[in-house]
């Protein structure tokens, strides 16, 4: 089970195009991250939208190949 | 998702206006999620309801269903998901989740 910094990092890299992603891992067991994602895709979303976006990029590997994310998301400042 | 199971979580979140699905029980949280979530509201003295998902693997899976939301804690108000613990504790941060139950009234006068 997990996945590696760099595996995620992947995933959400691709799955959110010119965004700044910043991915904390908490615990070094590669199940617990923190990841920052500042997309201008999230403008006009109230947060759960913004994170449920996430969640559909992550697809089944949230709550299953992944079990903790803490997830943090933001528009760009103009 | 099973019928049964989808009814009990309607009447779990459209008869009580603060309900939290989560792993374990307010005075025992089995989750430092669910925990950060309970201790939010317990600070903020909000009447809420709550759901250890942890006692029925029917509702644990059913409430991601039910809500395309993956993971567990879950709030809702007023029938509506606000969130799960980075949700409510960034809005708890910044102010706006004080609103949402000023708003609404849900603040024990």
């Amino acid at each position: 089970m997990g996945m590696t910094k760099d595996e995620l990092f992947e995933i959400l890299d691709n799955g959110f195009s010119e965004s700044v992603i910043e991915i904390q891992d908490l615990a070094g067991d590669n199940d617990h991250y923190a990841v920052k994602i500042i997309s201008n895709e999230f403008k006009g979303l109230n947060k759960i939208k913004q994170h449920k976006l996430v969640y559909d990029v992550l697809g089944k590997k949230m709550g299953y190949t992944l079990h903790a994310l803490s997830i943090k998301t933001e528009v760009p400042k103009e | 998702m099973d019928q049964k199971i989808k009814e009990s979580i309607e009447l779990d979140i459209n008869s009580n206006d603060v309900h939290l699905f989560m792993k374990g029980t307010p005075l025992f949280p089995q989750c430092g999620f669910s925990s950060t979530v309970v201790q939010i509201l317990t600070y903020l003295e909000v009447p809420f309801t709550s759901t250890n998902v942890l006692e029925d693997e029917g509702i644990r899976e059913g409430i991601k269903e039910f809500s395309n939301w993956p993971t567990i804690p879950q709030l809702y108000i007023k029938g509506e998901l606000m969130g799960g613990c980075d949700i409510i504790k960034e809005m708890f941060e910044n102010g706006e989740l004080q609103e949402v139950f000023k708003n609404e009234n849900l603040l024990n006068q």
